[in-house]
């Protein structure tokens, strides 16, 4: 085994990029709500980016390490630390063989990303790691981490020997050494409590009173405490539809904002079901996604109009810059 | 029937098929996936039916990848928004493509032990319809469905074609939690629970028969396009059925 769960934190569950082409048969994708940090942290420990990350939420786990490991942490700061001493964020750590690594609360950001060399290894069902919480399907025995759990990680990549490697020959007194390059400043994501996200109009934006729609993108919405891996229902101004049209079920996605009768606004995010009936009045830009991951309730929300064209633009130099953060890794440690 | 399509964000298509339930969308449906099941597009994740649409998700960079390797260059103009290259693809797709075969309708029997504990709606549907619950259960038998979609949760069917004197509407507040196997009225629409959730449906009987399945490829008992057939058994055949299948 690799590690041991001395204390499970608030919501500590394994999590991959999502169980994909199984929504036709009403199976939900699930997978991280930060697919950014996730990816991140994957690459920074050479695994490749669909392996399962812990996804730790709020409040984070004590995790002891039972070999030497190369671990990186990236979204949310959930205060890391070893020994007292804070591990910092979005770059490579060696830990040696009985370190115990500790979260504390959230200090920015709601979910951290933990990722280990070789990932997680946990029976791969219908395609992915990824824990379906409702279902107790994929992931830990389909069920968040428990305190007494042990985990076991993947055989480690040769991408990943080589960054333990250089890290291992630096640490002859410390229990942690973490490399001294990262994630570039610029890169890393503007986790806030109020953050403006981008949204391209929905399908039935037409629907929408013109008061509505013009208070969707101008008034704060406010993250409420009825929200989870599944959405987050907001509070703000009521949203009404001109009259009363039955939309016919039909799939929503990841990031689609929906308004059931009552004229608050739901936001689908990873365990979202893979139909829905009520309209849609936008649809997050992918790109911002991350951003309202990593809200909290009490956080306000505003939404940014933005064109499809401009979506799908920042999304391929989004994706740009991973590749480029990808190949930089593998020159530093080729 | 006419396809129109609509963005669903910057990662899938809607294709839909005209506003309203009807049996001639869902088989315009079904032969879209169909098509896509045999004949993938370029930078597709997967599709999901229902009534009158099917949502194709794409990977936006695959896409933009395959777009530059095979047209960007022949062509040398600008990229077009990635999505009227996926538009194109699937118009292309479309005409293209002939289907061989629907492939094998399947009637998949479906036992219920109606009324009782297990079906604890059955006395309002039948006064709702001013019938008695024998009556109820009797036009629910004697029904010929169809799986329209599968959606809500793992395995769910919305199945079509029930008689419309036992339509009832959802129920006012859901239930917070409905067991498994349970089988539900709402509207003119008739479904199974595969799984403990909350829910509306008027609950009328209980199958023993296990529809979600997550061993299994697929992890569902029905399909979109299955027909199916309830037969009532007795509260005894129940026990029994679910002893011999645990």
């Amino acid at each position: 085994m690799s590690i041991r769960v001395i204390r499970p934190g608030l919501l500590t569950s394994v999590q991959d990029l999502g169980r994909y082409g199984f929504q036709k048969h009403g199976v939900i994708v699930s997978g991280v709500m930060d697919p950014l940090a996730h990816r991140i942290a994957n690459m920074l420990v050479g695994n490749g980016e669909t392996e399962a990350t812990l996804e730790m939420t709020l409040k984070g786990p004590t995790l002891e390490f039972q070999e030497d490991s190369l671990i990186s942490i990236c979204g949310g700061d959930l205060a890391p630390s070893v020994e007292g001493v804070p591990v910092p964020l979005w770059k490579p750590v060696f830990l040696k063989k009985g370190c115990v690594l500790d979260f504390g609360a959230c200090r920015s950001g709601t979910r951290a990303y933990l990722a280990i060399a070789g990932g997680w290894n946990v029976p791969i069902v219908m395609n992915s790691r990824s824990t379906y919480l409702r279902a107790g399907i994929g992931g830990y025995q389909g069920r968040a981490l428990k305190a007494g759990d042990e985990l076991n990680t993947g055989e480690r990549p040769q991408l990943g020997v080589q960054i333990a490697k250089r890290l291992s020959s630096q640490s002859a007194q410390t229990s942690f050494t973490a490399a001294e390059w990262g994630v570039a400043q610029e890169m890393l994501p503007n986790y806030t409590s109020a953050p403006v996200i981008r949204a391209i109009r929905g399908n039935q934006y037409d629907w929408f009173t013109e008061e509505s729609r013009v208070a969707f993108y101008s008034e704060p919405y406010k993250v409420t405490p009825q929200s989870d891996r599944m959405g987050y229902r907001l509070d703000g101004p009521i949203l009404e539809l001109t009259e009363q049209i039955e939309l016919i079920s039909e799939a929503v996605a990841f990031g689609s904002v929906q308004v059931p009768a009552e004229g608050k606004p739901i936001v689908l995010l990873a365990d979202r079901q893979t139909t829905g009936g009520y309209p849609k009045i936008a649809q997050i830009a992918t790109v911002d996604l991350p951003l309202i991951a990593q809200t909290k309730p009490g956080d306000l929300i505003r939404f940014a109009e933005i064109s499809r064209e401009e979506a799908e633009w920042l999304l391929l130099v989004r994706e740009n810059e991973i590749r480029q953060l990808r190949t930089g890794i593998l020159l530093k440690n080729a | 029937m006419k396809a129109t399509f609509q963005p669903l964000g910057d990662q899938a298509v809607v294709v839909q098929f005209g506003s309203t339930m009807s049996l001639e969308a869902y088989q315009q449906v079904r032969r879209v996936a169909l098509i896509l099941e045999n004949n993938p597009i370029p930078g597709m994740v997967e599709y999901i039916p229902a009534y009158t649409t099917i949502t194709i998700f794409y990977n936006p960079q695959e896409l933009y990848d395959w777009y530059q390797k095979h047209v960007g260059k022949e062509r040398e103009e600008e990229l077009d928004s990635l999505y009227q290259v996926i538009c194109n693809l699937i118009r292309e797709q479309l005409n293209q493509a002939t289907i061989e075969s629907t492939g094998v309708e399947r009637t998949i029997e479906i036992p219920v032990c109606y009324g009782g504990e297990l079906g604890p709606d059955l006395p309002d549907v039948a006064a709702l319809n001013r019938l008695t619950e024998q009556e109820v259960i009797d036009i629910h038998v004697g029904g010929d469905y169809l799986v329209y979609m599968i959606g809500f949760a793992p395995g769910f069917p919305y199945i079509g074609g029930m008689s419309e004197q036992i339509a009832a509407p959802r129920r006012k507040s859901p239930r917070l939690s409905i067991p498994a196997g349970s089988v539900g009225i709402a509207g003119k629409q008739t479904g199974i629970y595969p799984m403990e959730t909350p829910g509306g449906w008027q609950i009328i009987g209980r199958t023993p028969v296990r529809l979600f399945r997550p061993e299994d490829d697929p992890p569902s008992l029905l399909q979109a396009g299955d027909r199916v057939r309830f037969y009532p058994i007795s509260m005894e055949e129940y026990r029994a059925f679910e002893e011999g299948s645990s």
